[in-house]
């Protein structure tokens, strides 16, 4: 089973063989370390920037206007807040200049807490990236989605940001969930297309035959089907939030867990549906909680489906404090965990109008 | 490899360097120019725009760049990375004024930006001309990506010319450009210009940079540079032609500052009023001609006064053509089609 690290890197040569792909790019992208987490390794059009995140996104606007197809990568979204007035600049490019131009790249980010990673490696971005309008956001929680959604984004002709779930990273997918035309062995895939330890001067990775997989910008997908309660989330909490779903299944509370893939353009009609199922609501995300996207979506269901709630929506996101301490304690009190999902979701669904 | 010109020239230039055809094609585009400008600021006075924000002194330098660059588009062509001052080079390279009009009132017709933005922001795919943008200096590290899609090796025949102010180089934009066009075997052809008029907004260039010349930190790059009297349309035209000649030629960077005016001011918010104590190329480069006695000062006028004619026709003109409506908000947030992957 390939690990969405590998979905991606597999991803990213389907770009650069077929999609037209020019320049993937960004801090230690290129050879020898092809990424700190490994997902531009053996790519031939990855190469290393300077560390100037501002450069980075600037080289991939002004390449994208020359007609090219860049794939800029943010080493950690900790370091894309000296950016945003670009990442302005790329979102609006289109609109400012009456639809005369289009910013056809792809900006990649691993988001999120999970590895230990402390103040500076453990920001969440989804806030941020949502308050910046001309762009596209997806962000997978499985590898297969990631490979799609990646595509995706690849084939759109405007800015799409693809963030990185860094805690899913080395997960592997599921039964089922194969990428098409990859090894579903991901032994067998490793020896193909990961790099080596040491050495890498005279390595080349063996690619499998990969096939086309789009998974459409804009589309949730129901990862868990329920009746009590609609659990609306996305990257790194939908397989928590599944978790917590299914533990809850023994003390007969049944919850639908939205994964939403896309934050922008969002699935309004697949969450619309939900509710109007379970009549219950709970938003789970780990950027800190004000003014955070699972707010704005809880303001449009309060707003357009007021009537058909049976408990008040409920926000379960990161507290809201400067940073993410290192001790695990500090971590896990910071952000979602399984267990406080699970201890949300049981209390909407025992909540009764 | 750095030329130095000074910038305290006497007040009519002397021996011509170039054509009395190319010399008078100037000057009429400096007019224009310089009369657009004029005609956008009686504009704002008037209640016909919110925001004046242009180029009255750095005509001389602007018009020859426009008369330069390779216009088209892709990357055969050249990239231009302009700022708000860039009335001069869109003439030169073909503008109708009248569209200029059309921005300041933000109507409908703006071919630049629909009546979403400030005079002077011109966006002109067809030939280039990235959307201008009001951060300053972001434009620098966008340049970079262009002139990345030009460099050698590629067969692209086009460059990228990316231009800002003396206070926007104070940005780090200014430093991204200068690292990633320099990098040894990564250069890019890349030619970056500073046109210095000592100011931004309300604060003197000695307040802003320990420095004497703009110029000067490319050299640490390694990159040729040059400081030019921005406000002598001929040495600008021999600076701007060589520089572009190296970069074409080369495909590696180059650093031009030229040393211009600010005749009305940072924007319409510090009044537009004519500032007294700064050279006007107009007046200099008209003082020329009819020294050389290729125009004479009652041609000039003439022209003058025709060319200011026709801008007062044409803003009546579009006065019955309509404004933006509501509901066009919501065009163009996405673009359906890859414009610039020619679709």
């Amino acid at each position: 089973m390939p690990s969405m690290i590998q979905a991606i890197r597999m991803a990213l040569h389907v770009g650069e063989t077929r999609l037209g792909v020019t320049d993937i790019f960004g801090e230690d992208v290129g050879p020898p370390l092809g990424g700190v987490f490994t997902g531009t390794q053996g790519l031939k059009t990855a190469w290393n920037t300077p560390l100037d995140e501002r450069g980075i996104v600037g080289m991939a606007i002004g390449l994208a206007l020359a007609g090219q197809k860049p794939i800029a990568e943010i080493q950690f979204c900790d370091y894309a807040f000296n950016t945003i007035d670009l990442l302005k600049v790329a979102g609006n490019l289109c609109w400012a200049s009456g639809g005369d131009w289009n910013v056809p790249m792809v900006l990649m980010t691993p988001v999120g807490a999970g590895i230990r990673g402390s103040i500076y490696h453990s920001h969440s971005f989804d806030a941020q990236a949502t308050r910046i309008p001309g762009w596209k956001i997806v962000m997978p929680s499985t590898p297969l989605d990631a490979y799609g959604l990646l595509l995706s984004a690849i084939k759109d002709p405007n800015p799409v940001m693809f963030l990185m779930p860094k805690a899913l990273l080395r997960v592997k997918s599921k039964a089922g969930e194969d990428i098409p035309g990859a090894p579903p062995d991901d032994k067998v895939l490793g020896q193909l297309i990961d790099a080596p330890l040491g050495d890498r001067t005279s390595w080349a990775p063996q690619w499998p035959p990969l096939e086309d997989y789009y998974v459409p910008i804009g589309k949730a997908r129901v990862v868990r089907e329920g009746t009590h309660v609609t659990v609306l989330s996305y990257g790194r909490n939908v397989p928590m939030a599944l978790a917590a779903a299914d533990e809850l299944a023994a003390d007969g509370v049944d919850a639908e867990v939205i994964d939403l893939r896309s934050l922008h353009p969002y699935d309004w009609d697949a969450i619309t549906t939900s509710v109007t199922k379970t009549h219950r609501v709970l938003c789970v995300n780990e950027d800190t909680e004000i003014t955070n996207f699972g707010e704005h979506l809880i303001r449009r269901i309060c707003e357009e489906l007021f009537y058909e709630l049976y408990a008040p929506p409920k926000l379960l996101a990161g507290a809201a404090i400067p940073g993410i301490g290192l001790a695990d304690h500090l971590e896990m009190a910071s952000v979602p965990q399984k267990d406080s999902i699970k201890t949300a979701i049981a209390e909407l669904a025992a909540h009764e109008p | 490899m750095s030329t130095t010109l000074s910038a305290s020239t006497p007040t009519t230039l002397t021996s011509p360097r170039m054509s009395a055809e190319l010399s008078l094609r100037i000057y009429d585009l400096m007019l224009r120019a310089r009369v657009l400008e004029e005609r956008l600021i009686s504009m704002y006075k008037q209640g016909e725009g919110y925001f004046w924000i242009g180029g009255p002194g750095e005509e001389a330098f602007n018009v020859p760049l426009g008369l330069l660059a390779d216009k088209g588009q892709g990357v055969d062509h050249d990239y231009l990375h302009l700022h708000y001052r860039s009335s001069g080079t869109l003439l030169a390279l073909g503008a109708d004024p009248i569209d200029s009009l059309r921005q300041m009132r933000n109507l409908a017709t703006d071919p630049y930006s629909r009546g979403r933005n400030f005079a002077g922001h011109y966006s002109v795919r067809a030939w280039n001309i990235v959307p201008v943008s009001s951060p300053i200096e972001v434009q620098f590290s966008m340049a970079i990506g262009t002139a990345r899609a030009q460099r050698k090796g590629t067969g692209a025949k086009g460059i990228t010319i990316v231009q800002g102010g003396d206070a926007g180089s104070a940005e780090g934009d200014f430093a991204t450009a200068l690292v990633w066009s320099s990098r040894k075997g990564n250069e890019l052809p890349l030619l970056m210009l500073v046109t210095n008029n000592r100011w931004g907004i309300s604060t003197a260039y000695e307040g802003q940079h320990g420095y004497s010349q703009i110029a000067d930190r490319g050299k640490a790059f390694g990159m040729p540079t040059a400081v030019v009297d921005g406000n002598d349309p001929e040495a600008s035209y021999a600076a701007l032609h060589k520089a572009i000649d190296y970069v074409r030629t080369e495909k590696k960077p180059y650093l031009l500052e030229a040393m211009v005016s600010r005749l009305r001011g940072h924007s319409s918010a510090s009044g537009a009023n004519l500032v007294k104590g700064e050279v006007d190329c107009m007046d200099r480069y008209e003082q020329t001609l009819v020294a050389r006695n290729l125009m004479s000062k009652a041609k000039c006028d003439e022209l003058r006064a025709q060319y200011t004619q026709e801008l007062l026709d044409s803003s009546k003109r579009i006065a019955s053509e309509p404004a933006p409506e509501a509901s066009s908000i919501w065009d163009h947030v996405f673009a359906d089609k890859n414009l610039v992957g020619g679709e």
